[in-house]
């Protein structure tokens, strides 16, 4: 059976690809994953065994972006806290006093500004918020006015400004701990900070600290280190943060266009044919 | 006056004879009877252009959160049982999907700037047709019969005011013309619909889910059955309810209030 074997489509990270597995697939070809990161697999090491890799990253943009732009909304608006009001056994009357931050107008401050940030910036446009961003290399000058977008070289100078800063990076070495107590301690007391990248990329302890003591006003995860959290970490009891189960691109729509891209770069990879979206060992 | 307190009738009226202006927080004035205030000489003002922006906000909030299940998802989340992550979950994606807006006044029009960024189709049921420039502005289609667009929307989204005419605008016939797979966002009146047709609507999968903002009475009764429904996310009506909007509606109120006592005109003043 193990030699049949000439294709693996990852879903959600299984099964784990390490030297056992690749080596009992002796005419393995390709591994095509589903998502667009890549961190979770040792590119050299896949590499070494003559195996190609593709991810799907046209497919995950617009239902990444809607997620960003859904715990924005939700952790500014408080959502989810008014949700456990509004349904609570002892609510008598609405709460007048019950306040959120305004969207419109704001600063928004993207960190990573690929596809799927781009596709966040022309989401917060509309909502006529005051975009910054920062990226490792600067966007074309259309790209940036088409988004009213300003670019900042230098990562503090976003932090300074933004009412809500989202982490929309690749994981790598570098973006690793990215947003840490110093990053923190330069945001705003009054902002949001929305991570749809991975946990990884943010110091978690420094984050609890900064909930804690007011140092930033709330954050609101898609993804955190490790997925699900161990069920006792203060995370899951703070009230200003909002966690979401990695649903970034779980939609009807999304999946089956993923699956779709991977079909391509499997079916090409055992062409012989070019992949259209390979991934390389950097 | 704040979320509809005092409760402005004939014998509050009768026991305050110099009263000249009620100045109401909000753009709604159904709480109010026009004729009566205006049979005591007493003037009124609303809110009407500083909430628009934050209700709309609220909307796309509603419509976002409801088709990706966040509520839900935090949950899961958070939950003491939760082990991993179902890889079956699934929400259902907003981007180009289509919004049906009914009522394209200052806060449907809004909802429609919005949603334009998501790629969503837009179709609107309103009184009048907007000018075409305003439609185009954000690619939407009037559907002149309100059944047109009912048919066709992934999301409809209320943005009505209540008056005689839109009192349970959406009721049995209205859900039941609803695609299967359509949610159902309010963020006007919770009068607007008939609320014992959308339990039921939601229960027998007539409809798959409802966000609103409002409801009748606010609060529901603590055994009401909306407040049960996995696929219902209700939110305490906080349309408005930012700092800065809060502050910018109060600005007005005693704006207005100081023009009524020194017999000027009177901004943001209905008659």
């Amino acid at each position: 059976m193990s030699k049949k074997v000439q294709a693996i489509y990852l879903w959600w990270h299984k099964p784990v690809i390490d030297q056992e597995l690749l080596q009992s697939l002796p005419n393995l070809k390709v591994i095509a994953n589903s998502g667009v990161g890549m961190d979770h697999l040792d590119l050299k090491l896949v590499a070494s065994f003559g195996v190609k890799m593709a991810n799907a990253p046209h497919a995950v943009s617009s239902s990444t972006a809607d997620t960003g732009m859904a715990l924005l909304l939700a952790s500014a608006r408080r959502l989810v806290e008014g949700y456990q009001i509004a349904i609570s056994s002892d609510m008598e009357y609405c709460e007048a006093d019950f306040l959120g931050v305004e969207v419109t107008g704001a600063t928004l401050g993207i960190i990573g500004m690929g596809s799927i940030g781009y596709k966040i910036a022309l989401r917060a446009k509309a909502f006529e918020m005051n975009i910054l961003y920062h990226n490792r290399t600067r966007r074309k000058e259309q790209e940036e006015q088409a988004v009213g977008a300003t670019y900042c070289e230098k990562i503090d100078n976003l932090l300074q400004q933004a009412d809500f800063v989202m982490v929309v990076v690749s994981l790598t070495p570098q973006t690793h701990k990215l947003i840490g107590k110093r990053e923190m301690e330069l945001m705003k007391p009054t902002a949001t900070l929305i991570n749809i990248s991975r946990g990884a990329v943010i110091d978690q302890e420094a984050l609890v600290t900064a909930l804690q003591t007011g140092v930033i006003r709330a954050a609101a995860l898609d993804v955190t280190y490790p997925e699900p959290l161990p069920r006792d970490h203060t995370l899951l009891k703070l009230k200003n943060v909002i966690i979401t189960p990695h649903l970034g691109i779980k939609t009807d729509k999304a999946t089956y266009m993923i699956t779709e891209e991977a079909t391509e770069n499997i079916l090409a990879a055992l062409n012989g044919l070019p992949i259209p979206s390979e991934v390389l060992p950097s | 006056m704040w979320y509809h307190k005092p409760d402005i009738n004939e014998e509050l009226l009768q026991s305050l004879p110099n009263l000249k202006i009620v100045a109401s927080s909000g753009v709604g004035i159904d709480h109010l009877d026009l004729n009566l205030l205006s049979s005591y000489g007493v003037k009124l003002s609303n809110t009407p252009f500083v909430v628009s922006t934050d209700t709309a906000d609220l909307g796309l909030a509603l419509m976002l959160a409801s088709s990706r299940r966040l509520v839900e998802g935090y949950q899961m989340a958070v939950s003491p049982k939760t082990e991993y992550f179902p890889a079956d979950w699934l929400g259902a994606e907003l981007s180009g999907a289509t919004l049906g807006i009914v009522g394209m006044g200052t806060i449907g029009y809004k909802v429609a700037e919005r949603a334009k960024a998501f790629e969503m189709k837009i179709l609107y049921h309103n009184r009048n047709q907007r000018k075409k420039e305003e439609e185009s502005a954000v690619g939407a289609i009037y559907c002149k019969k309100i059944d047109d667009l009912l048919h066709q929307s992934d999301f409809v989204l209320l943005s009505v005011n209540l008056t005689p005419q839109t009192h349970k605008l959406i009721g049995k016939r209205e859900l039941e013309l609803m695609k299967p797979t359509a949610t159902l966002i309010n963020i006007s009146r919770g009068l607007v619909v008939d609320q014992d047709a959308l339990v039921e609507a939601l229960h027998k999968k007539v409809i798959k889910a409802a966000a609103l903002d409002v409801t009748y009475p606010e609060p529901l009764p603590r055994d009401h059955p909306l407040l049960k429904l996995k696929n219902v996310i209700i939110t305490p009506h906080i349309g408005s309810a930012t700092k800065k909007t809060r502050r910018l509606m109060m600005e007005n109120m005693t704006e207005s209030i100081q023009a009524g006592l020194t017999g000027l005109p009177i901004p943001n003043e209905v008659s």
